[in-house]
């Protein structure tokens, strides 16, 4: 063998090994034959997907299907895109009673420096079941306090946490200090406790402002000392400047009025979150124009007077109302029953189509990650979920998760202990 | 006088004769009836006579003037019931002590409790309203109808078994409550089993010794100096349970401790009626049903202690496909409105049939209970207790919209959206009338 013929033989070798592998990474797959309903736009009835590089390259009923792509026969199914849990503790929470696995809720009251993605569990028993319900991302928040941290967007997929997170920081999460509900003399002390808190947020606010301001003169003139390095208003800047919303929770009617008023004076960019109230307001909220996150529908209305159906109504009073609006679980151990909050809501006057967009585009759009994910469109990232029937349906079997165009194990702990003791 | 007397007599004698009579009459016209043990009916109609099935037919004449619902295009179903709750009680559990068998939750009844109303919004008819579990042995339970408006008296099925609320675990152990001052026995698991070994015993030391005090009072030698043995309430409770007079609700989550539980009956000689929540029970499902044990689990509400993180949504399904009797329960005044959406998931997970899927929340519940001769299912003879559905029952868009007790109807969505709509307008006008009352002052 010639030195030529062996170097020829070498880079043959290498390109060959390199072609192989390159046949084994997803490439292009085809999801055929499903019924797709992409959401936005039209149903297409035996339509196919075709996925390249983790996006959707094209959505439509005649597609060619390239040679050597991956086919996914989904006849006789449906096609939906991944579906995006508007709150939730998912790999924050193991055992709620147990505080050594419970990760959303600092001490103290203002604490903007914590991040959820930076306590993320990936190995979360409870991931995997809600992955095997349809649920592809999801916003997972904190907790507790006056100013609880920073929320983060994951996909419900990944080794490490680095892996899983689509948006590190999405919102500041503020939990809205509650006036008392009844007007009397003995409330006094609650009433002014309120204020005094919302006094106080807005006062960390100014602060934080200053905080800005001072930096800002000191950068320019270098004679100036910088501001005492502050940790609280370090983290609250991206939220003055405008460059982080706030996602504040809030339920009751004279609580959101003053939240829609709070916003507005502070000039901040707001999610509101919780909102169960929201149906005796909807004008004001639709006029702030703040969207709204529901938390879970299912509590009993405080208040005997709304009605017993209040929360599940709720929804569709707003939606008529034009609030944009997205569903969520609340929750790390049922994350999975996001899809019947939905249904619940559409079961008690909200559209079902309007009812899976609060599981898809909509809290996509709310999260500013709707040019990526929400929808079945060209260009989107390919999470995508083939079930045997209506993705919000309690009966409803899931056969195929994609995420980010790979199909994704959808066994969990449930099916691992099944099997388990079904061999006994 | 007389006119009056006679008049007074009259009046009360209608009175005590309108509180005994029973049910209403009422006719169900054109549902599609899913009967639950007797198949489904596409569109049949219902009669029911002094709150007693009569006869389930298409195309049935009713008495003349009986009240119709007309239910074309809707689901009627049995009344929801439910095992395993605690509402309408002002107290759940008595946890000073940690053996209580003798308090009852009949007399902590609670007629006015709003859950009531939300459970008949779910289209739940009956429950079994129980002491809580911080007890080994807690107290005896009670079984009602959710006859919203009227006196826990009038709720009360007495058809029911009595039953006796144990508790195994981490709420009897106290595992996720702070301990104040000196903690109480039990702490484990095995001071569970010890302590409720030792109350069966002195139960049997209490009634050996009244049995000898009856035979001595019987015998003919002179009785002068026989004192009779003290009553002790308590231990009748637990006698009662040996005598067969009362069954065992047994709360539980391990597979290991309910076995343990199922051997101290053995030892005994006391009857399971069912296991609560039984979070494990798909680990043991081949003994629960050679020993035709019943359980009433959550379909999928797990891991909120360690006790319950192996609680698998496949487990009611899977024990039900082993020869299990299985019912759903809500244990919450919350989550009983929405039975029949739990219902549901045991077709997801565990692959049961719609029918096996209701009957998770009707006749298996009924059977638990001991009322499945009047309740639980659509049957001829059995009491008119009915819900009415918009849609399948187990889909996940319907609503209840009638809620039927012995034929008289106790939730009505559509009187339900009238009131409402009014009490809106009468707030709006109160609001314009303050207003008005502001600008002139």
């Amino acid at each position: 063998m010639t030195k030529r013929t062996f170097v020829f033989a070498v880079i043959l070798i290498i390109c060959t090994s390199f072609c192989l592998t390159q046949e084994k990474s997803p490439g292009v797959i085809a999801i055929k034959g499903a019924h797709i309903i992409p959401v936005v736009g039209e149903d297409i009835t035996e339509g196919t997907i075709l996925i390249k590089d983790g996006l959707i390259e094209a959505v439509g009923k005649n597609i060619d299907i390239p040679q050597g792509a991956k086919i996914i026969d989904a006849n006789g199914l449906f096609a939906y895109p991944g579906m995006i849990d508007g709150s939730c503790y998912l790999g924050l929470q193991e055992i709620s009673s147990i505080k050594a696995t419970v990760d959303y809720r600092e001490t103290g009251r203002i604490n903007p420096q914590a991040k959820t993605v930076e306590a993320l569990r990936p190995d979360s028993m409870h991931i995997p079941i809600s992955r095997s319900n349809g649920i592809t991302v999801a916003l997972v928040v904190p907790s507790g306090g006056l100013i609880s941290g920073q929320s983060g967007l994951i996909r419900l997929v990944g080794w490490t946490p680095e892996e899983m997170i689509i948006k590190s920081s999405v919102a500041m999460h503020i939990q809205f200090p509650s006036l008392p509900r009844v007007r009397s003399r003995r409330d006094t002390q609650p009433r002014e406790q309120a204020s005094k808190q919302i006094r106080e947020l807005k006062e960390i606010l100014k602060q934080a402002r200053y905080y800005q301001k001072r930096k800002d003169a000191a950068k320019k003139n270098l004679a100036l000392h910088l501001p005492e390095f502050d940790e609280k208003l370090e983290f609250l800047l991206p939220v003055v400047n405008g460059e982080l919303p706030v996602m504040i929770s809030v339920h009751a009617d004279k609580d959101i009025k003053a939240a829609i008023k709070f916003v507005k004076d502070e000039k901040l960019k707001a999610i509101f979150l919780g909102v169960t109230d929201g149906w005796k307001v909807a004008e004001d909220i639709k006029k702030s124009g703040i969207p709204v996150v529901f938390s879970s529908l299912n509590s009993v209305p405080p208040k005997w007077e709304d009605g017993y159906d209040a929360f599940y109504r709720n929804p569709g009073v707003l939606a008529k109302a034009g609030v944009k609006f997205a569903f969520s679980s609340g929750s790390a151990s049922l994350a999975k029953d996001l899809p019947y909050h939905a249904a619940k809501a559409a079961a008690f006057g909200l559209d079902t189509k309007e009812a899976l967009k609060g599981v898809t585009i909509y809290p996509a759009q709310i999260f500013g990650v709707d040019k990526m994910m929400g929808s079945l469109e060209k260009g989107k990232v390919a999470n995508i979920v083939l079930a045997d029937g209506d993705i919000l349906e309690l009966r409803t079997n899931i056969k195929h998760v994609l995420i980010d165009g790979k199909e994704v194990d959808i066994s969990s702990i449930y099916t691992e202990l099944l099997e388990k003791f079904k061999k006994r | 006088m007389k006119i009056k007397t006679v008049g007074f007599i009259l009046v009360v004698s209608l009175v005590v004769f309108s509180s005994f009579s029973f049910g209403q009459d009422l006719l169900i016209k054109n549902g599609t009836i899913l009967t639950v043990t007797k198949g489904k009916i596409l569109k049949g109609d219902i009669l029911i006579i002094k709150g007693i099935i009569k006869q389930i037919a298409e195309n049935i004449k009713g008495p003349k003037g009986v009240r119709i619902i007309d239910a074309s295009g809707k689901y009627v179903i049995p009344g929801i019931i439910d095992s395993h709750t605690h509402i309408a009680l002002t107290g759940t559990n008595e946890s000073a002590e940690a053996i209580t068998a003798e308090v009852k939750m009949r007399d902590v009844l609670n007629a006015e409790d709003r859950s009531i109303y939300t459970a008949i919004s779910g289209g739940v008819t009956m429950v079994h309203t129980m002491h809580g579990s911080a007890n080994p042995i807690g107290g005896e339970n009670i079984v009602i109808k959710t006859k919203w408006g009227k006196t826990s008296e009038e709720m009360i099925v007495h058809d029911a078994y009595r039953t006796l609320k144990f508790a195994l675990g981490e709420n009897p152990k106290r595992a996720n409550y702070p301990t104040v001052g000196t903690p109480r026995y039990p702490q484990s698991r095995m001071g569970v089993n010890a302590i409720i070994r030792r109350e069966f015993l002195k139960a049997k030391n209490y009634m050996e010794q009244w049995d000898r005090y009856l035979k001595a009072k019987k015998s003919k030698k002179s009785t002068k100096n026989l004192i009779a043995p003290r009553k002790d309430l308590r231990m009748e409770q637990l006698a009662d349970m040996l005598r067969g007079k009362m069954v065992a609700r047994c709360h539980s989550y391990r597979a290991d401790e309910t076995l343990e539980f199922i051997n101290l009956s053995k030892e005994f000689g006391f009857k399971i009626a069912c296991f609560e929540h039984a979070c494990e029970a798909f680990k043991i499902a081949k003994e629960l049903a050679e020993e035709k044990i019943r359980i009433s689990v959550f379909l999928d509400n797990w891991a909120y202690k360690v006790e319950a993180s192996e609680g698998i949504a496949y487990s009611a399904g899977y024990c039900t496909k082993n020869g299990v009797l299985v019912s759903i329960n809500s244990d919450s005044g919350e989550r009983i409105r929405r039975l029949f959406n739990d219902a549901a998931k045991a077709m997801k997970y565990g692959g049961l049939s719609e029918e096996e899927a209701l009957k998770l929340v009707t006749i298996n519940p009924a059977i638990q209970l001991g009322v499945e001769k009047i309740a639980g299912s659509l049957e001829v003879g059995k009491h008119g207790d009915i819900a009415i559905f918009n849609e399948h029952p187990l889909s996940a868009y319907t609503l209840c919209e009638k809620t039927i007790i012995e034929g008289e109807v106790y939730f009505d969505r559509v009187q339900y959206l009238k009131e409402r709509e009014e009490m809106e307008k009468k707030k709006k006008q109160e609001e314009k009338k303050k207003e008005k009352k502001r600008g002139t002052k």
